[in-house]
């Protein structure tokens, strides 16, 4: 690309609130994020990244151990590597997009051990790449993101999109939380990186997580997908905010009286878990694991066990409470839904990566863990950087200024003297609703039909005008907490109307997959929520073919020299 | 949840400011930062592994420990060996190299099956 990449310029503004003008504007700063910014940076446009926290400690994988979907190209491990949770998925998965993310994640792990990342190295001198130590992880993907030249944003959550009257998405608007002040970046081309929504739940690393970059994108008119796979919750020990379920593989689960639950499990024996506390505590030990694997697994992953060590319970032998954390979208597979190889959202301008996009495309409605979620940022990161450079390029942002295009949530708009509820009563309130697993696990056509009447009657609050609150920070509560109705309102959409059990929605009332209900079911619309079946056969994107073509690396895991 | 900076370790970096993604810190007087929204701070761990000093440290628990709790008392928790035992699980310390040269989870998670 012979692009001259547009230099970041400010535009004078009142305050020292910043303005900027660039080709590619990246929201979120995860690994999704990260790798939107490098591949546009490479492309050759001019990139700013916003991160609502901090790019580099932000966002699900950076307080975590994460396994990687990094399959050898062996056409035998590659077939295994995509049956493996096809039938957990409910066959909604497509083959063409297993191959391009599977194809696209070796090159990008590649690339990440050529640029130092220290990847164990096993008996026999390969490097083990499939296990990516999040605080490792991101300090270098920051790193790397500086070195590009990409200009980050930190601690400026967005708070709404620019658009132009030829719906043509232009850039994005927030505030700098520690000054007060408000940012504004025209931009040629958006990516929403923002992650999914976990809904303040407490796991970790997930409650910067809150939807925002959905409700901002479905504002100019995006479509989600997968909305009914948002119930992923998982094990932690109840003091705790450390969500890392694998150890748990070999842990016995009691009751108070020490007597083992049948039949449950940290895989598919998590309903059991669920069903036991709604009912009493739920106690677990990692005692499957034989001593001389203990020091294996502190070494695998350190957070783990400061849930442990630093309250004194040893875990392979004492008993300890348990809970499970509601980690919505953020491990779910639903968001926003792309139309194409270059993870475009229905919305000219926008795109989608990470999290915050659907992942039924590789996953179907069922992830079990982060391996293809990390696999999924990577992949679609790049993918989604890469084609906002494209198109920012072709259609330069100098010749645009959209409009702010939020609609909700947005400012204390409350009239004087009656004030509706708080930010905090309604997360509350929508917490009340999606968090109970015997509403959003235990899914029932009643119970669905009960929390929807709920949620739209927050609804109506939010759009009426919450409480004023204080200040930048205030304005960001106000905003979560009307991305989090919005979201909770499309997941229900979509849960009420599948009705059947498939992947890890889970319908009471119907226990059985249908095999009429092989399709996809898209949802949109904020005071209104539609929802319309989309056919596997048709409306599947074409699949990435990757610029890394399979094997030029040499084939195989590279040794490590000296 | 965060429970303690240590004026006496703290080097006034602001690293633990800038870095915390839930915006939990804000300046202080004689440039320790103060926990300003402890009930925001999400129990992630990443200040204390961020921080070059060992100067801060986070319970276990979600919730804020209470008065007089041994999470907030600087000498119990440097004697127990807790200030910057993240830091140095992690490989950060000065002179270490990353702990993620170690992980094990190629062995480890095939054992789950």
């Amino acid at each position: 690309m012979s692009h001259e990449p547009a230099p970041i310029t400010s535009a004078p503004a009142d305050d020292q609130d910043t303005v900027l003008r660039t080709d590619v504007l990246v929201l979120g700063g995860g690994p999704a994020g990260t790798s939107a910014a490098l591949a546009a940076a490479a492309a050759g446009a001019g990139v700013v990244l916003a991160d609502k926290g901090w790019c580099g400690t932000s966002g699900a994988a950076a307080s975590s151990g994460v396994g990687v979907w990094y399959v050898e190209p062996d056409a035998v491990a590659r077939e295994e590597a995509k049956a493996s949770r096809e039938g957990l998925g409910g066959f909604l998965a497509d083959h063409d997009w297993m191959d391009g993310v599977l194809d696209e994640t070796y090159s990008r792990v590649g690339w990440l051990a050529e640029r130092g990342y220290p990847f164990p190295v096993k008996e026999g001198g390969r490097q083990a790449r499939g296990s990516l130590q999040g605080p490792e992880l991101m300090r270098r993907l920051r790193r790397e993101v500086v070195r590009a030249r990409a200009k980050i944003l930190d601690h400026s959550p967005v708070l709404e999109l620019l658009q132009d009257d030829d719906g043509m998405v232009t850039g994005a608007t927030g505030v700098h939380r520690q000054t007060g002040r408000s940012w504004t970046v025209h931009a040629g081309a958006v990516v929403v990186a923002t992650g999914g929504c976990a809904f303040l739940s407490g796991g970790l690393g997930c409650d910067v997580l809150t939807g925002d970059g959905h409700l901002a994108a479905a504002e100019v008119g995006a479509e989600l997908s997968g909305m009914e796979f948002s119930n992923a919750y998982a094990i932690a020990p109840a003091h705790s905010s450390v969500t890392k379920t694998a150890f748990y593989g070999r842990a016995s689960f009691r009751y108070a009286d020490g007597t083992i639950i049948e039949g449950a499990g940290s895989a598919r024996g998590r309903s059991v878990i669920a069903r036991t506390l709604l009912e009493q505590p739920v106690y677990a030990v990692l005692d499957g694991w034989a001593p001389e694997h203990h020091a294996w697994l502190r070494r695998s992953q350190p957070n783990f066990f400061l849930a442990f060590d630093r309250a004194g319970i040893d875990p392979f032998v004492d008993a300890f409470e348990v809970t499970m954390r509601l980690e919505g979208t953020v491990r779910g597979t639903g968001g926003l839904r792309i139309v194409d190889a270059e993870c475009a959202t229905t919305v000219p301008g926008l795109y989608a990566a990470g999290d915050a996009a659907t992942r039924e495309l590789i996953c179907g409605g069922f992830t079990g863990g982060g391996s293809h979620n990390s696999a999924w940022a990577l992949s679609s990161g790049t993918w989604a950087g890469r084609g906002a450079a494209r198109h920012a390029v072709a259609d330069p942002a100098t010749g645009r200024t959209g409009r702010p295009a939020g609609t909700v949530g947005l400012g204390p708009v409350a009239s004087a003297g009656t004030g509706g509820p708080t930010a905090r009563e309604v997360v509350q309130a929508v917490q009340d609703q999606v968090q109970p697993y015997d509403i959003n696990l235990f899914r029932t056509g009643d119970g669905l039909a009960h929390a929807r009447g709920v949620l739209d009657g927050l609804w109506s609050e939010v759009r009426g005008g919450l409480a004023p609150a204080d200040g930048a920070r205030g304005a960001v509560r106000i905003r979560e907490a009307a991305a989090m109705v919005a979201h909770a309102r499309w997941m229900y959409e979509a849960a009420a109307r599948r009705t059947e059990t498939r992947g890890m929605h889970k319908r009471q009332d119907f226990p059985e997959q249908d095999p009429a209900q092989r399709h996809r079911l898209v949802v949109g619309g904020l005071d209104t929520p539609w929802v319309r079946v989309s056919p596997l056969a048709g409306e599947s994107p074409a699949a990435p073919r990757p610029e890394s073509a399979l094997g030029a690396a040499g084939g195989g895991t590279a040794a490590v020299a000296a | 949840m965060i429970e303690l900076v240590s004026s006496s370790r703290c080097i006034g970096c602001d690293v633990c400011i800038r870095v915390c993604p839930k915006d939990v810190f804000d300046h202080g007087p004689g440039r320790i930062p103060v926990i300003a929204r402890q009930e925001d701070c999400q129990t992630c761990f990443l200040c204390e592994a961020w921080c070059p000093a060992d100067a801060l440290f986070v319970a276990p628990q979600t919730t804020p420990a209470p008065a007089g709790s041994r999470y907030r008392d600087e000498e119990a928790l440097a004697e127990d060996g807790l200030l910057g035992s993240y830091r140095r699980e992690l490989g950060w310390g000065k002179g270490q190299a990353p702990g993620a040269g170690d992980d094990l989870s190629h062995v480890v998670i095939p054992l789950l099956h």
